[in-house]
Formats: C-alpha cells, structure tokens, sequence
C-alpha cells in the first residue's frame, strides 16, 4: 500500500496522459517538422531536404491566397455584425418578462443543430435552380430585384449567404453568454442610477457596458478565433469541393491539402496550418491588449 | 397649484415611452424569433412536401394541403440514413463513456492527491488548451491511417476521448467538495476508487450531466475528423452521411427527401435540448465563462 | 421638506400563483414626517420597512394611497424627478468608478438648466465628500475601501444633488460592531449639518433609538407606534412594541386585574384605581425591579450577573413568558444580595410597568395607589 502511493496518482493520469500525448504532444511537435520538411510524400513516405519551401509554396498557392481572402472578410463581417446584434438581443431579452424563457429558447436552437444538416436548408432557400429561383429570390423579386443565384453565383452573393448562415449559426452562443452576463449586474446599480435620474442610454454606456465588457471582450475574441477557423458551414452551403467553389477557407484548404481528390501533401497541410495559427495568435495578442485597456475588472 | 398638471403630463409621457419601448423590443425579438425559426419550418414543410409538389412549385408555398411521409420511408430506404444513424449513435455513446472515464480519473488525481511535479503537469494541461484542433489534426490522420485503423470506430474515436476543458471543469468541481469529505472516508477505510464512485461522483453529478450534453452534442454534430479518417459509407456519421446524400444521394436532386433525412438527423439533438434545456443552457455559458 | 403618506398600501402578487393570497407589504400608511427630522423605520425583517423605502424613492409604485413631499403629490412621479437620495443597502458603488466618479455620477444627470459646468461639478463633489470626511480617498475604486469608507461614499454620492429627502436603507447592517457605533454617531451628525429630512431603515432597536428623532415601529405591514423614542420606550402602545425595543427586553408576565389589585401569579403588586377585571400580560422593564426583603413579586433566584455599575439578577416565576425563560432585573450593584437566599423579593417601579389587554394586547392605561 505505502509502496503504491507515489505510484498512484499516475495511474489515474495515465490514460489522460497517453492520450494528450499521442493525439496532442506528439502531433504539436510533428506538425512543425512537417511543415520545414521538403516534399514530403505520404504515399512514398520520402522527401527531398528541409527548409521553407512548403511555407512559401503555401503562400504562393492561388487557392491559399482565395481561402485567406475569404476568411478574413468572414472574420471581418461576422464578428462585428454577430456580436452587436447578439448584444441588441440580450438587452432586449433581458428587458422584458413576457416569453423571456420562450425566446432563450427558441434563440438557442441553432447551437444544437447539425450545421451541416441545417445549412442544406440554407442552400434550398438561397438555391436558384431550373425548377424554381428559391423562397429568397421570391422575395427579392417582390422588390423589383432580379433573381440572383446565391449558391453557384456571383461571389459578392455567395459571401453574402456565406456570412448570413455564420451570423445565424454564432448567434445562440452569444446570446446566451451576454443574456447571463446581463442578467450578472446586480439589479441595486440600475435602481442606484435610476434614483439618480440617469437616461436609459447613460445607464447602457456607463454602468451596464463597463460592467459587462470582460464577457464581451471574451466574446469578441473567440468570435475571431472562431471564425478564423471557419470550415464546415462552407461545406454545408457550397459542397465538398470549396475550391471549385472559391469559397474556401484556410482550415479547408488545410484538409484539402491532407486528404480528398487533391490531397496527400500533408507537408503544405502543415504549413497552412502552422500560418493560420500564427495568424490566430497575432490577432488574439492585439485584441487583448486592446480589451486590456479597455476593460475593468 | 398647476404643479398637479405637469405631473399628470410627466405620468402620461412615460406610460407612451414605455409603450413604445415594449413594441420596438417585442418586434425585434420577434422578428429574430422568426430568422431563427424559419429554416426549421421550411425543413419540416419541405419534408412532407412530395417530389412532384415540390419541383413543380415555381413559386414555392408556404404549406402544403397533402403532407406525406413517402419522403422519410425514402430516407430510410433509398439511402443508409439507418445505419449513419446508428453509427453515430455507437460512436457517441462510447466516446462519451471513454472520456468520463479518462477525465474523472485525471480530475480525481489533480483535486485530491499530492504528488511531485502536479501544478507543473496541471499548467501544462492548461497550456494544451490553447492548441487548436486544427495543427494536431495533421499528424493525428497519418498516425490512424498508419495504425491501419481508418474506417474503424477505434480509429473515429481514440483522438477524442480526452478532453483538457473538461478534466479542468471537473477538477474545479471536485475541488469545491470539502476535504474533511475525504478525510472521513480515508478513516473508515473507503478506497480512493470507492470514495470516487459513491461520495464524488454523485456529489458532483450536476457538472458529469453537463459534460455529458456537451459531449454528446459535439460527438453527434462532428464531421471534419470523420471526414478524414472515413471513406467507407459503412463507417459514416450523419454530417458525412448528409453530405454524401447531397452529393450522391437519391440519384436525382430530391430535395424533399434530403430534407427529410436532415430532419431525422436534427430531431435527436432537438428533443434531447427541449427536454435538458435549462441544463444545457446553463453549461453552455458556464462552459463559455470559464473557459 | 415634510413628507405625508396618505393610505399608503403597497400588496405584491403572490409569486406562487397555486399558493394564492397576496402579501400586503404595506397596510394603509397615515404619517408625517416633518420637515428637518431624522426619522428611523423599525421593525422585523419583513415589515414592509424598505418598501416603504421603496415607495417614498418612487422605485416601486404604491397599490394605493398618495405621498406628498410638502404640498406636492409624488405619487405618481418617477424616482429621478422627486429628488431623493437614496443609500443602498449595499451600497451600489459603481466597481468600475472612482470615488470621486461615483459621487460625481448623479450630478452629470442633470439636464437643461440645471446643467453645470466641470468646475462646479467638481467643488460640489468635493463639498460632499468632505462632509462625510473622504477627502483623501477620491482616487480610489470602491473595492479598495472599507465598509466603512464605502458607506461614506454612499452617502455622499447620495447628497451629492442636495436631495429634498435622504433615503437610507439598512446603513449599518453592513459594517462590524465598532463601525456601527461610530458610523451612526456620523449619519446623526451629517443630518445635523445638511438639515435635510432623513429616513433610515433599520431591524436594530438601538441603533433607531438612539440616532433617530422619531421612530416608526412596524410589523407586518402595518404601523404600530410613530414616536419619539423615548416617548416609545416609556409608553408602548402594545406588547409587540414593548417587547421590540429596549435592551435586555421587557419581562413579561401574565398576570391578572381582579377587585382592583394588579396579581402577577398569586402576588398581588399594584393596587389600582376602579379598573374592571380582566387577564393581563404585565410588560416590567429590567431596571423596574426594586430588591427588597418585603418586595411583592416573589421570584426563585437564580444567579448574579456582575457587570461593573450595575448588576443582574437572574430569577424565575412561573408567571414569566420570556423567551428566554428568566426574568432579567438590573439593580445598582451597591445592593446587598446574597447568594444563599433561595427566594428574591422585587418591588417594581410604577413607570417601567406596562399592562396590556390578554386578548388584543393593547396597552391598558392603569392608576396605581400608593400604598403609602
């Protein structure tokens, strides 16, 4: 027994351990070298040295410099767009008494669905196809405005439909978070402020905005980094093949890279990846450093 | 005094202010009660919506007076839905299970026991949380594809049955049980692996739920990891299994019955929410607060 | 400015709504506050004190009946609009602000005319905080303060916008038992400075007795006794208000009226002027006790409690009703005692003798005779 006791606690560990190791640790390290070595080929198992080569093939590769335009105007668009609309929510949620529960849960749908599943019923919507221009179309046309095919179009078009699915599928979680953070501030504050005759703007900017703002900046950061990493929505809407598409993003193009009809070049994968990381974390350190200054704690 | 007056006026402008207020967050609310709706309506609706109806709807319509269910015996029939069904049934239940194991042991040991070298080991855990899914996915396809375990539920599964948040999450709850607890229990002789089962984990019961619907929720809706690792249609999980659909599916472009398989596939998730809702709510957000 | 609640009632839905029956937090309120006066609200968690709070800050609107700060109806008249400061409970410091943001906060409301320039802002911030003696702290977040401090901060961004009327609720519940001493000898003050008419909430009998020119005992919703607290503790309106305030409490007995003589037991203590017979709670305030070898209330000693200047005895009569089951007399401790005697003898002072009616335990005025 006494014998066993510093032994123990890594018996306990140990699976976790093990896991971390080989589907974490190891893989962390592996992707580096995978990244600086040259020519790698999966099927043959060779390559030719190592260096920056893969890095600047990456960089130079017309589908790689596509799937970073499009991410970043996801990014771009929908973490403001989805973050103040989220927040116009919760004040409303967190304003009324009527349906409150009703709303929280109907606005929560989304986050259990399959995003996939769901984004199917997008591309129906938005389709236009020989049968029918789609329930959107319809309306557009009700506008006066031409038909448009959201899907297989233009690209300003697919962005749009691209950026309006991400908007509905970020939507809950934010929602959720700020509807708690709001409903945090202890309610003495508004009377405090209402006793002193403060408008209800005031109130928004002065007490409730400072009050929230940690949960808000933690939210427009993994906003960012939720939406850097972009993907299956993608595949939901446009298929499988997002480079044919050109709506590819860079987590797409990392996967493309590793496995399907162009793959097999896990050395690229691996320098896309390490690039995308690299991206994420500069953005992550700037917008601390700017919550840093902005928030109270 | 005509002070009376002015406050009657002052009484009556905030009754309007008020009124105005309530309409204007009522039709927001309602109108993004709606947006959000709205695709699930037009997935139902189109589900029972039959292929001739359908396709010869140039204008689509907002109901339908002869709903069928011929769409969902397609479903069943004409592509495996069964079986995606079912494979992703197996492969969250045992995902599931395989990590409560490994995390409430790893919690156990980082919330009740001393050893040497446990805050450096816990940081580095912590530290493990920052690494995205996406750099370690890599070398995690080529070591299952080595290991010959493709298109194997061991291969699906093995990379996700640990999860750092979580063995952090539990850590945190364990922690808050008083220690005087496990004193006791060391007294009268209860084994650790005892105390764990009958004392912890049912104190602790609340959070291992909570979990669970997370971890249930991500297994059910996974895709790029199935991706990879399946090419087999036998070994497909729904979000493979829906994109195979669409892309191969009924052998012509029937969409009613492609939305009849998204609503079976949707439909677990959904009932499993209507009836765990303020569960699943709450740790979302705790999820979300502290990680 | 004199405040008037006039049939003040305020009921709050049963939240319960299987349960039913609404909570009537405040029953038919009738008082004046006049103008100047620091004012305590007492009474038990849950007598509807910081509702009526509430009702006179204009935070919660009232089910029925008016209140008038002077002539003017505010019933109807949104909190920002009446010129109340009010101290919260918790204070309600603003974490984020400094000190001296918080104080400023309420004064950049101002709208129109009454709009003021930075510089007055500032002296006016700085008049307040100097008041309550914070001089040096306005740099601070409140989380850097004591309870104390915090408390000062409070009532200075209370006075801030020099409001008609000061609000307070529960201002000591917050702070330890030196603070609270100190900290209410300092609202007692500030009021004496600003002059301005002051209601506190408080569950502590001591602390509305001895700040406050007027206490408002409650219980239940409704107003027992609107007093000077003297006034209060010399003539209480009932057992409840009796057995409220003044510590160590009342003693009380039962007892009885029978052919003009007051008995408490079998011990007949007061002969009375023509009173009609009937059962009585006889309320005997502790240093209403007289020792004496002749005295008339016969008790079982129990045990001395010395305390310096004076001194306890600790006695039983199967009379007594106390909660706690002895009866608590307080006697000079030059008094010769002594332990050995089984028995103590009391005489009882007329003026800490109260009567009340058994059924409706209002106070019964009596007029003793002198036996002398």
């Amino acid at each position: 027994m006494n014998k066993l006791r510093p032994v123990k606690p890594w018996i306990y560990l140990l699976p976790a351990i093990l896991f971390l190791g080989i589907f974490m640790i190891y893989p962390l390290i592996d992707v580096f070298i995978y990244s600086v070595e040259e020519g790698y080929n999966s099927a043959s198992q060779t390559r030719f040295g190592v260096g920056g080569y893969n890095y600047s093939y990456v960089l130079r590769d017309p589908y790689f410099l596509q799937a970073v335009k499009n991410t970043f105007l996801i990014v771009i668009i929908t973490v403001p767009i989805s973050t103040g609309l989220a927040l116009l929510i919760s004040l409303g949620l967190s304003s009324i008494k009527k349906l409150q529960e009703w709303f929280q849960t109907i606005y929560f749908l989304p986050y259990v669905t399959n995003t996939l599943a769901v984004g199917l019923v997008f591309m129906i919507l938005f389709k236009k196809t020989a049968y029918s221009d789609g329930l959107i179309n319809m309306f557009l046309s009700m506008f006066g405005a031409g038909p448009v095919d959201f899907i297989e179009g233009s690209y300003a078009a697919k962005m749009f439909v691209m950026c309006l699915y991400t908007i509905w599928i970020v939507m809950p979680f934010k929602v959720l978070i700020l509807t708690s953070a709001l409903a945090s501030v202890p309610k003495v504050y508004y009377s405090a402020a209402k006793v002193d005759g403060t408008s209800s703007f005031r109130i928004f900017r002065k007490i409730t905005l400072p009050m929230i703002s940690p949960m808000l900046s933690y939210l427009i950061i993994t906003g960012f980094i939720g939406a850097f990493k972009a993907y299956s929505d993608e595949v939901a809407l446009f298929g499988t093949d997002l480079n044919a598409a050109g709506m590819n993003t860079i987590v797409g193009y990392v996967y493309d890279m590793l496995y399907g009809n162009n793959g097999g070049y896990p050395s690229f994968a691996a320098a896309a990846a390490i690039i995308l990381f690299a991206i994420v974390l500069t953005i992550t350190v700037i917008n601390l450093m700017i919550s840093r200054k902005s928030v109270v704690k | 005094m005509d002070n009376e007056l002015d406050y009657e006026l002052i009484n009556k402008k905030l009754k309007r202010k008020r009124l105005v207020k309530n309409i204007v967050v009522y039709t927001l609310l309602g109108l993004w009660g709606i947006i959000v709706l709205f695709p699930f309506y037009w997935m139902i609706l189109t589900s029972v919506k039959s292929y001739s109806t359908y396709n010869s709807e140039y204008v689509p319509s907002f109901f339908t007076l002869s709903p069928t269910l011929q769409n969902y015996s397609d479903a069943f029939t004409t592509v495996n839905l069964g079986s995606y069904l079912l494979n992703t049934l197996i492969f969250t239940v045992i995902t599931t299970a395989l990590m409560l194991l490994v995390i409430t042991l790893a919690a156990f040991a980082f919330a009740r026991m001393n050893f040497k070298g446990k805050n450096i080991l816990f940081t580095l855990f912590l530290a493990l949380m920052m690494i995205p899914n996406e750099l370690v996915i890599i070398t995690n396809f080529t070591t299952i594809t080595n290991l010959s375990l493709r298109n194997t539920f061991l291969g699906l599964i093995l990379p996700s049955v640990t999860s750092v948040f979580y063995i952090y999450l539990l850590k945190e709850n364990f922690e808050e049980v008083p220690n005087d607890l496990y004193l006791a229990a060391k007294i009268d002789g209860t084994s650790d692996l005892r105390y764990l089962r009958k004392v912890l984990v049912p104190i602790c019961r609340p959070t291992m739920v909570t979990i669970i619907i997370l971890k249930v929720i991500e297994c059910w809706n996974s895709y790029v990891w199935p991706r990879l690792i399946t090419d087999n249609e036998k070994y497909y999980l729904v979000s493979n299994g829906i994109q195979e659909i669409r892309e191969n599916g009924f052998g012509r472009e029937n969409i009613p019955a492609m939305m009849a398989a998204v609503v079976v596939i949707s439909l677990p998730l959904i009932v499993l929410f209507l009836i765990f809702r303020k569960k699943i709510m709450e740790g979302v957000a705790r999820g979300g607060t502290k990680g | 400015m004199k405040i008037v609640l006039k049939n003040l009632t305020k009921i709050f839905p049963n939240r319960n709504k299987k349960a039913g029956g609404d909570v009537v937090a405040v029953d038919n309120f009738d008082f004046e506050i006049p103008d100047g006066k620091l004012v305590g609200l007492l009474g038990p968690s849950g007598c509807g004190k910081s509702t009526t709070l509430n009702l006179i800050s204009g935070l919660e609107t009232p089910t029925k009946g008016q209140i008038f700060f002077g002539e003017e109806d505010v019933t109807n008249i949104p909190p920002e609009n009446r010129g109340v400061g009010l101290v919260f409970q918790s204070y309600a410091l603003y974490p984020h602000l400094t000190v001296f943001k918080n104080i400023q906060f309420p004064l950049e409301n101002l709208k129109k005319d009454q709009k003021l320039t930075k510089e007055e802002m500032a002296s006016r911030v700085k008049k307040a905080a100097s008041l309550v003696q914070i001089d040096e702290l306005m740099d601070r977040k409140p989380g850097e303060l004591s309870g104390g401090q915090q408390q000062r901060v409070a009532i200075a961004r209370a006075l801030v916008k020099t409001p008609k009327v000061l609000l307070l609720d529960e201002p000591l519940s917050n702070l330890d038992a030196r603070l609270r001493l100190q900290t209410r000898e300092e609202i007692k003050r500030i009021q004496q400075e600003t002059k301005v008419t002051t209601i506190f909430v408080t569950h502590d009998q001591d602390e509305a007795m001895s700040i406050s020119d007027l206490i408002v005992v409650m219980k239940d919703g409704a107003v027992h006794q609107i007093d000077e607290p003297q006034k209060v503790y010399d003539h209480p309106v009932n057992l409840f208000v009796a057995k409220f305030l003044g510590t160590p409490p009342i003693n009380v007995f039962e007892g009885e009226i029978k052919n003009n003589e007051l008995f408490i037991g079998n011990d007949s203590v007061f002969k009375l002027k023509d009173t009609p017979d009937r059962k009585v709670y006889v309320g005997i305030r502790p240093e209403g006790f007289i020792l004496s070898d002749s005295g008339c209330l016969k008790c079982n000693l129990n045990r001395l409690e010395v305390m310096g200047r004076d001194m306890s005895v600790i006695s039983t009569n199967d009379a007594c009703i106390n909660d706690s089951g002895v009866i608590r007399s307080i006697i000079n401790s030059d008094a010769n005692i002594s332990l050995g005697n089984k028995e103590v003898r009391f005489n009882l002072k007329e003026s800490k003798v109260h009567i009340f009616d058994k059924e409706t335990e209002d106070c019964i005025d009596i007029e003793v005779l002198r036996n002398e």
